[in-house]
């Protein structure tokens, strides 16, 4: 306000304080980052130190009380359980597919936001791409129970195109169908890949902006057609933006429990298995250490994107 | 081979056919005409340079040459073949880019071989041709080098290796010395022409530096809002510049017309003549009956070491720059010239006349 900054007193003293956070940047480094690392260490680590330390305890099947003393009993029942690997696979597979699909439909879109769009378009792709966020997940994830549901709007339009047939055959494949789309795989897929998609083309269009029109143009005057461009030249370039997408897709799918729950037949997720441990059974323990799995997972997927090289242009 | 430049001209197999055949092409986007109804031969062999200030067309000249754009209107061919519509990949000519466009994924020996790998040429030749070719450009060793770990004038050696490394019939540059310090910028000069005289390909070169274009050059096409002014030597753009434009963007001139030229030449058809075939002196000397002569006072002297620069203001009106060499002139000589009368005098055969242009 221009009261606060005429006022003599007060600039002295803002003054004063800028003079001192300027001649000396440690104070200043200190003053910023103090308060989101106190806000991350007790926060972020503790919480996440909180399960891993629950994950070694265990539950008492007699009492149903948890037993505060360090045990593997309950890894020992998370592995010696065949189903739970079952959740385990199923949950990564819908995840890598969900993640593989995401990149293949993201990558036009952001392609096309790069390198065609004007910038008045590509401001309206943003939004268009983001709105989605804006709106309530639950109430987004219930809109599709609408349009996958057995008489719903899919099913209908479909048989307006005489295609119901296609369909049927669809979810009559073993593993993936089931009754209806917002009861099989399928469905579940179609939700999570609608769900997770902005965040694929986001990082994606962000490091295709990265890469200059001339290195395009001169791949192309080194003799490379448009395929052999984007193989050698567009897709290194971009992968690391491509494994940041990935990483939210991933991620995502891997903890979600409400899409699982709303789309799904029985088989469980991981994140269902959580949620009905720590819930309707109590076992706090088991569902601290099913926790540790997806935590696994993406610990393998970096390492194994680095090994890619993923992360070299960073 | 001999690096004699008569030989290179002929070694081309259809040497019948100009390198590069501009047939009225015009490039307009929108209101714009970016480049409008240009029509120019350059030949086989040659080192030719497009000269010109920013917009004036040049750079779009190039990048219809290299594919990268189609022109709106016209045609153009490479070796007497129509390319209007071919892709760059199906065009035998290379590019470096002012930028330079290195891939930062691809060390340097990577980015040089990149046109073989395309072609599949077989990795053992591969390596052996990047080891030549970044002798040729003076950089052994540097193959295992990240493009970040090299310096301007480094990089644009890689560049200027990956687009030779394909055996182009002509090699596109598109002002990469401009990225360049004064030092390093005069040396690449002459290395390039030297290079270019050693591959015998034909080179197009786009600049906005006269001087850069003068030292490299076999011909020159001097450009201006999308139009050429005027192709020659560098001796014939010099001495005998067609237009106002092109004697004042190629060095400096004196350009007069109107009653003043009436004055001097006895005809209004504009002139143009360089301050330095001027010679400064006394209101009373004789002149010679081939020179012509002008009256007036000096205006203004900078001293500039090796040369000094008068400005005469004519007592018929307007003003006439001068230059001298100072071989027996010290400073404190010159700067006494200053508001004293002088006779300015020069040969009949250094003035360029100016027609008006019919446009």
């Amino acid at each position: 306000m221009a009261t606060a900054t005429t006022s003599p007193e007060r600039q002295s003293f803002i003054g004063k304080l800028s003079t001192l956070f300027y001649l000396h940047p440690r104070l200043t480094l200190a003053a910023l980052l103090g308060p989101p690392l106190v806000w991350l260490g007790v926060v972020y680590l503790g919480s996440l130190f909180m399960l891993v330390a629950q994950s070694f305890f265990h539950l008492d099947s007699f009492s149903g009380k948890v037993v505060r003393e360090f045990t593997l009993a309950t890894y020992g029942d998370l592995l010696s359980q065949f189903e739970n690997y079952n959740i385990v696979v199923r949950t990564a597979g819908m995840a890598a597919a969900v993640t593989l699909a995401a990149a293949l439909l993201a990558f036009p879109i952001a392609y096309y936001m790069a390198r065609y769009a004007s910038p008045r378009l590509k401001a309206l792709l943003y939004l268009a791409v983001l709105i989605p966020l804006w709106s309530n997940y639950l109430v987004r994830v219930y809109a599709w129970k609408i349009i996958l549901a057995k008489e719903g709007i899919l099913g209908w339009f479909l048989t307006v195109l005489h295609l119901d047939f296609a369909l049927d055959a669809l979810l009559k494949l073993p593993v993936i169908g089931g009754p209806s789309l917002s009861n099989s795989l399928i469905g579940m897929f179609l939700v999570f890949l609608y769900v997770w998609l902005p965040y694929m083309i986001l990082p994606i269009q962000a490091a295709l902006e990265r890469v200059p029109k001339s290195l395009l143009e001169a791949s192309g005057d080194l003799g490379a057609k448009p395929g052999e461009t984007f193989r050698h030249v567009i897709l290194p370039l971009i992968f690391p933006g491509v494994v940041a997408g990935s990483i939210f897709t991933f991620s995502l799918t891997l903890g979600d429990f409400i899409i699982p729950t709303a789309f799904g037949t029985s088989q469980f997720f991981i994140g269902m298995a959580v949620y009905v441990y720590q819930g309707t059974s109590g076992n706090v323990p088991l569902a601290a250490a099913f926790t540790i799995v997806p935590i696994l997972i993406m610990a393998i997927y970096l390492s194994f994107a680095k090994r890619l090289g993923a992360f070299d242009a960073l | 081979m001999p690096p004699a430049a008569g030989a290179i001209i002929v070694s081309a197999s259809n040497s019948s056919f100009p390198a590069i055949r501009f047939s009225n092409v015009s490039r307009h986007f929108g209101e714009v005409k970016a480049v409008d109804n240009v029509s120019l031969d350059i030949l086989d062999g040659e080192f030719f340079t497009m000269l010109g200030p920013s917009g004036s067309g040049k750079t779009t000249c190039l990048r219809l040459i290299a594919g990268f754009d189609q022109p709106t209107a016209g045609g153009i061919q490479l070796h007497g073949q129509e390319v209007i519509g071919l892709p760059p990949y199906e065009r035998d000519v290379n590019t470096v880019f002012q930028d330079y466009a290195l891939f930062p994924h691809m060390t340097a020996g990577e980015n040089v071989a990149y046109g073989l790998m395309i072609k599949k040429v077989p990795k053992a030749e591969r390596e052996k041709r990047v080891e030549e070719i970044l002798e040729l450009v003076r950089l052994p060793g540097f193959a295992q080098r990240k493009p970040t770990q090299l310096s301007g004038g480094q990089r644009q050696r890689v560049a200027l290796a990956r687009a030779l490394i394909n055996h182009p019939r002509v090699l596109l540059l598109d002002e990469p010395l401009g990225a360049l310090d004064l030092k390093l910028r005069q040396q690449m000069q002459i290395e390039l022409k030297s290079i270019q005289q050693r591959v015998g390909i034909t080179f197009v070169f786009v600049t906005h530096d006269q001087e850069e274009a003068l030292t490299m050059s076999d011909r020159i096409a001097v450009f201006s809002q999308g139009r050429i002014e005027q192709v020659g030597t560098p001796a014939e753009l010099y001495e005998h510049p067609a237009s106002a434009f092109v004697a004042g963007f190629v060095g400096v001139s004196n350009l007069v017309h109107g009653s003043v030229a009436q004055a001097i030449t006895s005809s209004p058809t504009m002139f143009s003549i360089r301050p330095e075939k001027i010679h400064l002196a006394d209101p009373s000397a004789p002149v010679p009956a081939d020179s012509y002569s002008a009256e007036g006072r000096v205006r203004e002297v900078v001293y500039l070491g090796m040369y000094t620069r008068y400005v005469v203001e004519l007592d018929g009106g307007g003003e006439l720059a001068v230059m001298e060499q100072n071989l027996h002139t010290t400073s404190m000589d010159v700067l006494a010239a200053q508001g004293r009368p002088v006779r300015l005098i020069w040969q009949r055969n250094h003035v360029s006349l100016i027609p008006e242009r019919a446009n």
